[in-house]
């Protein structure tokens, strides 16, 4: 158990899991992709990079990265093909496209092509950072679990009970959804777009910060009365549950 | 020359061609049935005269012989009615009659004949034409039965000319008519042209003229006219929104420079960092309106319109104010929703619940006077053909006069600017509404706003 773990931390003292990434990033704007490898390094991942499409298809068809960053327009090849060759060749990467054309039918497209997550450009890097951990994790993933456990919190996707030390939590369905995203990304940071996307499908920015006071609802649901919060706001970034 | 040419070309003068010679054809046929009952049937009712008294003057000869038909004769010659007789022997000498001598066309067959006389009026000998029948009789006697049918021929004549004259104008008139007509149109096609080179050429005022008439071309020139108009409209709209942007854009980066040159100048790692995180802010907040900028450019260009997708609207308003309803609670006050049943529109999902998102932010943000708590009332219901969202506050409102202003872009009534918000949402909110073919209304609440969102019906299957 964590002594003394705060409600409020900084991104430094966030205590995430780290798994180590390898990452490719196929991005032609090489300040750009210079800054990402720095982040990525930063942040304990390993990242490759291939400056225009063909060179990055012949690399990704390696199959040999966690995950990779792909931008859309590219010189040689264009990142929807890419991704659509390596799809068709059946390496399976978990692909983040990354965009200036963000609106909603484009994202589709991505989608479509086989990407399994979509960001405009310009984004912060804990966002990105967040969701090429995100799709790493998906990887290990397994659906099948019809309970999930984060610290002392338990939930039964098929009851749909919530219990913290044997104790019920009750929650509205929202709650409920928004817990289960959180537990399912325990011990990572999830930002409030990805909250937004996810929870309630939303591709759009709501002006108002109203995940905050969804997010401290919830916190007095499932923090009240314990002396460990489990749900920490990370400064900066997002919001997270802690794994133990 | 080359106008002349010009005017070959044009469809009105090739219409006009084609109705001079329908014309024509009619104008004709009229003149032929009128010449036909006159002049011919004149003709023909002589020849009947003739035949019978011909007929008549053998009948009288086969039964009285020689002396009745020479009474008979001598009785109808003396009468001055043009009419012509001879009875002539075998030799061919008269026996009785008004012409001097046999004429010289007669064959020795029965037949028509025709020939000159001459027939004195006063003193002046005139030459007519004489149309006869020459029988013969028994006995070697030959009869020739006729009539001057000078006045007839004249008659013919006259009328001949007089038809081919009339067609003649006819053919004047129509030709010179059509030409007028399609030169008239043809400038004023030319005045259109004319018109729309000079508004290419940066003259956005000009209008193409109107003769007033209400033909197909002013309608034409009408339609054209309001296109501009509209052009006109969004031009200045644009030129505006472009004045707007480059002023909102300009104040937070100024903002931006100054603090970094203040931290610069401070050489401290405190100021640094503030500064930094400032800046970043500054940017999420620049970025924010870009994007709020583009979605209310692809809304009104409409291009998403393919998107839209049979949704219920009431799933979507109770997702959006289930989202802010704990926020509302948060500042002390209730936003209740009543939409009791379906509201079935065709919608793009996500711009419709931004809309909406829009509309409860708003309220929240300026929807209840200072001091007091929020009370927002949503709903949703289905009138006739139509399916309207509301979104109501107690706040101060918004004056009539305001309430089309608002819409536009980066206007926020809000003069001082204290409150967040960078005067986009209704505009997104209009923008999403006409791409949806449906209209947002602002309304008194009495007090407080009603915004309205107005969305056609969408039955299934239709």
């Amino acid at each position: 158990m964590q002594p003394n773990a705060q409600t409020h931390v900084d991104l430094s003292e966030a205590e995430t899991i780290r798994r180590p990434m390898r990452v490719l990033i196929i991005e032609d704007d090489r300040e750009a992709a210079t800054w990402l490898i720095k982040g990525l390094a930063e942040s304990g991942h390993v990242a490759d990079h291939a400056g225009d499409g063909e060179e990055g298809l012949g690399l990704a068809l390696e199959g040999r990265h966690d995950a990779l960053i792909v931008d859309r327009m590219l010189p040689k090849l264009d990142g929807l093909d890419i991704i659509r060759k390596i799809r068709d060749a059946g390496v399976k990467t978990p692909v983040l496209i990354l965009s200036a054309l963000a609106d909603v039918d484009e994202r589709v497209k991505g989608l479509r092509a086989g990407g399994d997550d979509y960001l405009g450009k310009p984004y912060s890097f804990s966002e990105l950072l967040a969701r090429v951990e995100g799709l790493g994790r998906r990887k290990a993933d397994q659906p099948q679990a019809t309970k999930l456990r984060a610290a002392d919190l338990e939930i039964d996707l098929l009851t749909r009970n919530v219990t913290r030390m044997g104790r019920p939590i009750l929650l509205q369905p929202r709650e409920f959804k928004l817990l289960e995203y959180l537990v399912r990304n325990a011990g990572h940071i999830v930002t409030r777009t990805m909250l937004l996307e996810n929870v309630w499908d939303y591709h759009f920015d709501p002006q108002t910060n109203v995940i905050d006071v969804h997010m401290s609802r919830l916190r007095s649901k499932i923090d009240k009365g314990f002396d460990e919060p489990i749900l920490q706001t990370v400064r900066g970034a997002g919001y997270m549950i802690r794994a133990s | 020359m080359r106008a002349n040419f010009k005017l070959l070309q044009t469809s009105t003068f090739r219409l006009a061609a084609l109705y001079l010679v329908l014309f024509a054809i009619s104008v004709g046929a009229l003149l032929a049935y009128v010449y036909w009952n006159t002049a011919v049937l004149l003709e023909r009712q002589t020849d009947e005269t003739i035949r019978a008294e011909v007929q008549g003057l053998a009948d009288f000869y086969r039964l009285r012989g020689l002396p009745g038909i020479l009474y008979t004769i001598q009785r109808r010659s003396s009468a001055e009615t043009g009419s012509i007789y001879l009875l002539t022997d075998s030799t061919k000498k008269r026996v009785a009659g008004n012409l001097d001598s046999f004429p010289a066309e007669a064959a020795t067959e029965e037949d028509w004949i025709e020939f000159p006389i001459v027939v004195r009026r006063g003193d002046t000998p005139e030459r007519h034409v004489a149309r006869a029948y020459h029988a013969n009789l028994t006995g070697g006697y030959e009869l020739v039965v006729g009539r001057d049918v000078e006045a007839l021929r004249q008659f013919a004549a006259i009328i001949r000319r007089t038809l081919f004259w009339a067609l003649a104008i006819a053919m004047v008139l129509g030709l010179g008519g059509g030409l007028l007509m399609s030169r008239n149109f043809l400038r004023r096609v030319d005045a259109i042209t004319a018109a729309s080179r000079s508004i290419m050429g940066g003259n956005m005022a000009d209008r193409m003229p109107v003769s007033g008439t209400n033909d197909e071309l002013d309608r034409l020139a009408l339609a054209l006219n309001a296109m501009l108009d509209q052009i006109g409209r969004l031009m200045a709209g644009l030129q505006e929104v472009s004045s707007n942007v480059a002023h909102d854009l300009k104040t937070p980066l100024t903002r931006v420079k100054a603090r970094v040159e203040g931290a610069l100048r401070s050489g401290l790692k405190k100021e640094y960092r503030a500064a930094l995180e400032k800046t970043v802010e500054e940017s999420d907040r620049l970025l924010q309106t870009f994007n709020a900028l583009l979605s209310i450019a692809r809304a009104e260009a409409g291009q998403s319109r393919s998107a839209l997708e049979a949704v219920d609207a009431r799933t979507i308003l109770a997702d959006v104010a289930e989202l802010y309803e704990p926020m509302a609670e948060e500042q002390g006050g209730r936003l209740r929703i009543d939409a009791p049943e379906e509201l079935p529109v065709l919608a793009d999902r996500q711009l419709l619940a931004q809309a909406i998102n829009n509309l409860i932010d708003n309220a929240l943000k300026y929807g209840a006077k200072s001091g007091e708590a929020p009370e927002i009332a949503v709903s949703g219901k289905a009138v006739d053909n139509k399916v309207i969202i509301s979104v109501a506050d107690h706040g101060d409102g918004i004056p009539e006069a305001e309430r089309a202003r608002v819409i536009e872009r980066f206007v926020r009534l809000d003069q001082s600017r204290t409150r967040p918000g960078n005067g986009l949402g209704l505009s997104l909110v209009a923008g999403v509404m006409k791409l949806h073919g449906g209209e947002l209304t602002l309304e008194d609440n009495h007090p407080g706003l009603q915004a309205k969102l107005i969305l056609p019906l969408h039955r299934s299957g239709s």
